[in-house]
């Protein structure tokens, strides 16, 4: 079971309080009805799934309740930061080299 | 190839064994192949497979990150069945299972093909109503599936518990005889020694790297961790890692892949004599020809390629069976083990051309793979020797999720993705 810091309570806790939400920063369109199908496509089924590196959505379903953010490695499963919702995605990652 | 028999196994008895052949060969990678098949599991070497023996193209290779069926091939529960809501899906997982009858003899090795029943429980009104659609759907397919009563269900399976007292009581059940079990490890070593025998060349720890395009974008072959190989054609049936090949020729895929788990217990005298499951409180089971109990979970939540998966997750579903089962209380479990499977929005797989000319392919099986191995091999050769998808696989786009064209199996697993 993954150890989960969530960003608003400021702790860390097990994974059966928290929801995972699927990949991060996909954003919808303001205009939805205008958008190609391939767009559409591109928004709603294509997804990166990498071996490495995912920013993916999280909900604290049974504590706060709110949405946020996390950088994962999907090889080791280990988290490498957590962070607020609507905070851009990180460009620079903790423990990288450059 | 030398054919296994009686006869062969009285010749071997008197000559202490001293004549068994190698089951396929393990050649070096020439340097150019006709076909190139990336996954060296059930579904890539059954394809090889029928490559070979209907199609005659033989110049064929199957590269092999690991060892053979070491991925999603020795580590599923070995269900099959065919009882599937759509058309679409009831005629590619209906041809499986038509293969599967007769593949022992087909390939001269013996898959242990079991049509011993499964038995897909209901526990409440939604889950009849679910489950009666089915079955009806499936009869007007030719597809064999019937309803039971809670008795019926437990005279076809005698541990079942179908008190009224369980907190989910069961109310009755699907059941597709035809459904059962095979040997997944003879599956690959199967079609493996099969399609070695017509000349495929089965090259296992040669990890794919990278896909070459020319400049018009079809593929000239792919890089690997022993050098680059050539081939004008490739089929990419790489389970849980289809999307890092795909994305390697440059082209995205509507896949995730999550952990999904399973666990065997210790071995114990002939009790189930069916396949059990219940999608509802999420279990299922079977018991193999060794006596251990079979059980499936559920995938974790999160994408991963970890091959191991949460203990939480393992402890729902022996709670579920300790429900259903329990004379099961007090079975000790051996061991547990994780594959990683790649997921469809839509739940049903993709066997077609892509955008790259002369690159194929057979992915997004999610949690149900093993019971379409032979039909999926069938059809996805014949999509990749005639570049044009067999009509049985034709639904089975990648464009199904611009155009809409949804095959949408909710139920196509007995697991609550």
């Amino acid at each position: 079971m993954l150890l989960i810091r969530c960003p608003y309570c400021e702790e860390e806790r097990p994974e059966l309080e928290f929801r995972n939400a699927g990949e991060a920063h996909i954003a919808r369109s303001a205009n939805m009805a205008g958008e190609s199908d391939d767009d559409f496509e591109k928004f709603f089924f294509i997804r990166s799934n990498p071996k490495g590196i995912i920013y993916e959505r999280w909900r604290h379903i049974h504590g706060c309740a709110r949405f946020f953010n996390a950088v994962r490695d999907t090889v080791t499963d280990k988290f490498v930061m957590t962070y607020k919702a609507g905070e851009p995605k990180p460009s620079k990652l903790p423990g990288a080299v450059k | 190839m030398k054919k296994y028999s009686v006869f062969a196994i009285a010749r071997e008895a008197m000559r202490g064994h001293k004549g068994w052949e190698e089951q396929w060969s393990s050649p070096e990678p020439n340097k150019e192949y006709d076909v190139i098949i990336v996954g060296a599991g059930g579904h890539g070497l059954a394809t090889a497979y029928y490559l070979a023996t209907v199609h005659g193209i033989t110049n064929v290779a199957v590269l092999e990150k690991g060892w053979l069926g070491g991925g999603n091939t020795g580590r599923n529960t070995t269900i099959i069945r065919s009882n599937y809501l759509y058309d679409e899906s009831a005629g590619i997982y209906d041809h499986a299972l038509k293969l599967w009858d007769g593949l022992s003899q087909e390939l001269n090795y013996n898959v242990m093909y079991s049509a011993r029943g499964v038995m897909m429980l209901a526990h409440n009104v939604h889950d009849i109503q679910v489950l009666k659609r089915h079955v009806h759907a499936n009869r007007l397919n030719g597809i064999d599936n019937e309803w039971l009563t809670p008795e019926q269900a437990k005279e076809f399976c005698p541990p079942l518990n179908i008190s009224k007292q369980a907190r989910y009581p069961v109310v009755g059940a699907a059941l597709q005889r035809r459904g059962g079990t095979a040997r997944h490890d003879a599956v690959a070593w199967g079609y493996a020694r099969g399609a070695s025998a017509r000349g495929v060349h089965i090259i296992q720890n040669c990890e794919v790297t990278g896909v070459k395009r020319a400049a018009n974008g079809a593929v000239m072959g792919v890089d690997t961790t022993r050098g680059f190989i050539g081939a004008k054609k490739v089929g990419v049936v790489a389970a849980g890692h289809s999307s890092v090949i795909m994305n390697m020729a440059g082209v995205r895929m509507p896949l995730e892949s999550y952990p999904l788990q399973a666990l065997v217990s210790e071995p114990v005298k002939p009790v189930v004599p069916c396949v059990v499951m219940s999608n509802t409180v999420h279990a299922y089971i079977s018991q193999s020809d060794k006596g251990e109990l079979v059980i499936g979970a559920g995938t974790d939540q999160y994408v991963s390629y970890s091959q191991t998966g949460g203990l939480h997750i393992l402890q729902h579903t022996l709670d579920a069976i300790c429900e259903m089962f329990p004379i099961f209380t007090r079975m000790k479990m051996l061991r547990s083990w994780g594959g990683i499977v790649d997921v469809t929005p839509d739940r049903s797989p993709i066997l077609a051309k892509t955008p790259v000319p002369g690159l194929y392919v057979n992915c997004g099986w999610g949690t149900g793979g093993f019971k379409a191995t032979p039909g999926s091999g069938h059809v996805f050769a014949h999509t990749i020797a005639k570049d044009d998808p067999h009509p049985i696989n034709a639904p089975f786009t990648i464009e199904r999720f611009r155009t809409g064209r949804l095959i949408d199996e909710a139920a196509a697993a007995a697991v609550a993705h």
